[in-house]
């Protein structure tokens, strides 16, 4: 999409609604070195959300539309959770359909967006919840990855259902009591990263989401790499405070807990060699930018 | 509801932006439907499958998913065959019937024509797939090649399937020969792409009896072809970031327990189910009509669709010998169901007799829903799980009811 398409014809300027207006003035549409230092000067593509106060998908939402290389040309694809209830809020067009078919509704749309716009780049999103990724979905997930399908999936992992009161989810820890698992997970918490990786994944990257600089790397990764390769996966801890009896304040530290040695998410990235050659030429490509701008200025 | 629509000598209006008369990559020309119809050619000898292959091959399709089930894996696999051709822009085999219809409906948010088959298990593995279409409102057009969904296991012809699909939002319609199953896969994408009726098509036709049986068919060139689907005619925005990606909703009132809230489903149930209704005109228009008729002035009367109503046909013939005189009433649509059409062709009968390949009989429990002094209705006679429904079998049922 061109910013032309949304630009306010002057006659009806007055009348568009404030957020509209910002979008337009203010938005980081069209540069693809946009980034989560963006978060809070320019215009954030996500207005309000209706999540706990302090959950931390909130900032996981905010990190990763910012992050964005294109989002003028993406669309997401969701799934029913906690994260349905934010991409009203999006302004970026988003798709929810059913709970679990997200990496299926992605296939047919990226298909169709490539085959409609040949000459283009439109990139397709995947962001849902555990229990929509690993289990209700894990059949879609797999065979996209399986088929190459060239979208990237996101995961916010936060170990159950949230959505549905905090019930057992396979990628809750082994022996987490829970609503559906009354004396304890009796099983392992699924290694989906390594399973992603093994079913196709170019690039898979694991990680909380406590530093915004590598979400934004994650991410741009992530989107650049299933452009031109295939497949990419991103899992994002965002614990579900309200399930794990925290605070408002506490998500902060349950995610630097949980990736400090030996936790569960202790970073951890897979690439194969040529996406590693590739993500270096990029990064040398971004840095000449940056230092363009840079001599620009002065 | 059921109003007369006068649009005889009209044409339904279509896709402008290509333009009728200009030629895609396949040297096809963009043709309106009817003329096409019009300029069908001599018959042709070939199976249903093939049928559905022809039609697909001349229907501007963009997007085809697969996924084996017979009865309808034939038609899915000449279809892949068409993609390599070059006829379709994408076509793949998905991993389940329910991730199929999902495929299907993401390739639809995206702007593309999509085309698909199922049958029995098949059909109801996608389930939770077609009212989140009819929703949505993607005009996604399915052929369901109906048999048993029983246990244990068949793969027979019977018609029970279409009971489900009945109120999910979709436009259903019933093909009883493979004439009509390629004019209405043909009608299907000009009717259900409307922009006032933007709907999928659950069009249904009997397995093995249609499908797998060879019959004559006169089928449009294949140098001609529909005009294109524009996803910017939708009444929904396409999801292609090529429209201003507004804030739909300052709220996500969808998920909340409040008054707005359940009046936005309400009034979208009733939109869907409205866009259903306005099938009609466009349907008219283009098929002559949502039954047919045959002497429906007699005491007499067989209703039904699919094959069922071949073997009407034929028992019709020998109650004729017999000098027992009986018409016949063809349904074609069963979403939107013909209210007003069958009222008017039962107005006059003594009894109805409403043969079905299935053991609910709810072709027969839709009427008696409809007409008055419902007790003309006589629900059968049913056949299931494959078995054959000789003529004999209907005549005979007539004459022991009637006491001839
Ligand atoms: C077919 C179907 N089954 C079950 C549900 C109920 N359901 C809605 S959200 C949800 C849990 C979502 O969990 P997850 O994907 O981990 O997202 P979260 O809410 O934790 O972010 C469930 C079970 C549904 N909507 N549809
Ligand atoms: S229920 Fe949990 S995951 Fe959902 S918004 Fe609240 S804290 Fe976040
Ligand atoms: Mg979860």
């Amino acid at each position: 999409m061109s910013k032309d398409k949304i630009k306010i014809c002057e006659d009806l300027a007055d009348i568009m609604p404030p957020e509209y207006q910002d979008l337009v003035e203010d938005a980081t549409y069209g540069d693809q070195d946009r980034g989560w230092k963006d978060v809070g000067s320019s215009k954030e593509l996500i207005e309000q959300h209706s999540l706990c106060a302090g959950c931390p998908e909130s900032i996981a939402f905010r990190y990763v539309l910012a992050s964005l290389p294109a989002p003028e040309d993406t669309v997401f694809v969701g799934s029913t959770g906690c994260t349905s209830l934010v991409f009203p809020h999006v302004a970026v067009q988003n798709i929810h359909s059913l709970f679990g078919n997200q990496n299926a509704i992605a296939s047919g749309l990226h298909r169709a967006l490539k085959v409609r716009f040949p000459d283009k780049v439109k990139d397709v999103v995947v962001l849902a919840g555990d229990g929509a990724t690993v289990d209700i979905g894990l059949d879609m997930t797999l065979q996209s990855w399986f088929r190459q399908e060239k979208f990237t999936t996101i995961c916010f992992d936060n170990e159950l259902y949230a959505n549905t009161g905090g019930q057992e989810s396979g990628l809750m820890q082994k022996g987490f009591v829970s609503k559906m698992a009354p004396v304890g997970k009796l099983f392992d918490k699924v290694r989906l990263a390594e399973i992603a990786r093994e079913s196709g994944c170019h690039y898979v990257a694991c990680l909380t989401v406590s530093k915004p600089n590598r979400v934004e790397k994650a991410l741009k990764n992530a989107i650049l790499v299933a452009r031109e390769f295939g497949p990419t996966f991103i899992q994002l801890y965002t614990p579900c405070i309200l399930e794990i009896g925290k605070q408002s304040m506490e998500g902060l530290d349950e995610m630097k807990d949980a990736e400090s040695i030996g936790g569960r998410f202790v970073y951890k990235e897979y690439a194969t060699d040529d996406v590693k050659k590739f993500l270096k030429e990029k990064d040398e490509e971004a840095k000449a930018r940056k230092k363009e701008k840079k001599s620009a200025k002065a | 509801m059921n109003k007369e629509v006068d649009l005889k000598g009209k044409k339904v209006k279509l896709s402008q932006h290509v333009k009728i008369g200009q030629k895609n990559k396949m040297n096809q020309t963009y043709t309106d439907v009817s003329d096409m119809f019009a300029a069908k050619g001599a018959p042709s000898f070939l199976t249903g499958s093939e049928v559905i292959r022809d039609a697909v091959k001349v229907a501007g399709v963009d997007i085809s998913v697969a996924y084996p089930i017979t009865p309808q894996s034939e038609a899915a696999a000449l279809i892949g065959e068409l993609y390599a051709e070059g006829y379709l822009l994408d076509y793949f085999r998905g991993e389940s019937e329910f991730a199929v219809m999902g495929q299907c409906a993401g390739a639809a948010f995206g702007g593309a024509r999509v085309f698909t088959t199922t049958a029995g298990p098949g059909t109801l593995r996608a389930m939770e797939n077609f009212p989140m279409w009819a929703g949505s409102r993607l005009p996604i057009q399915v052929v369901v090649t109906c048999r048993g969904i029983n246990s244990p296991l068949s793969i027979q012809p019977d018609t029970l399937e279409m009971a489900y699909l009945l109120e999910t939002g979709m436009l259903v319609w019933h093909a009883e020969t493979a004439q009509d199953l390629y004019d209405f896969i043909l009608a299907g994408f000009m009717v259900s792409e409307q922009p006032d009726v933007h709907l999928p098509l659950a069009n249904c036709c009997d397995g093995f009896f249609v499908t797998h049986t060879k019959d004559t068919v006169n089928k449009a060139p294949e140098d001609l072809c529909l005009p294109p689907y524009d996803p910017y005619k939708s009444p929904v925005p396409c999801m292609d970031m090529e429209c201003p990606p507004v804030r739909m909703m300052r709220d996500p009132f969808v998920m909340k327990s409040n008054y707005i809230s359940y009046s936005t489903h309400a009034s979208w149930q009733q939109e869907v189910k409205a866009a259903v209704e306005r099938s009609r005109k466009h349907t008219i228009a283009i098929l002559g009509g949502l039954i047919e008729t045959e002497n429906v002035d007699r005491e007499i009367l067989i209703v039904s669709s699919g094959t069922a109503v071949s073997q009407g046909r034929e028992a019709i013939r020998l109650l004729e010998a017999e000098g027992i005189k009986v018409g016949l009433v063809k349904i074609k649509t069963i979403r939107p169901f013909p209210y007003q059409e069958i009222l008017e062709a039962t107005a006059n009968a003594k009894h109805i007799f409403v043969p079905e390949f299935n053991m609910a009989g709810w072709m027969a429990r839709e009427i008696k829903a409809l007409i008055p002094n419902n007790e003309r209705v006589y629900a059968g006679p049913h056949v299931a799980g494959g078995m054959t429904m000789p003529s004999e079998v209907i005549a005979e049922e007539i004459k022991k009811h009637i006491g001839a």
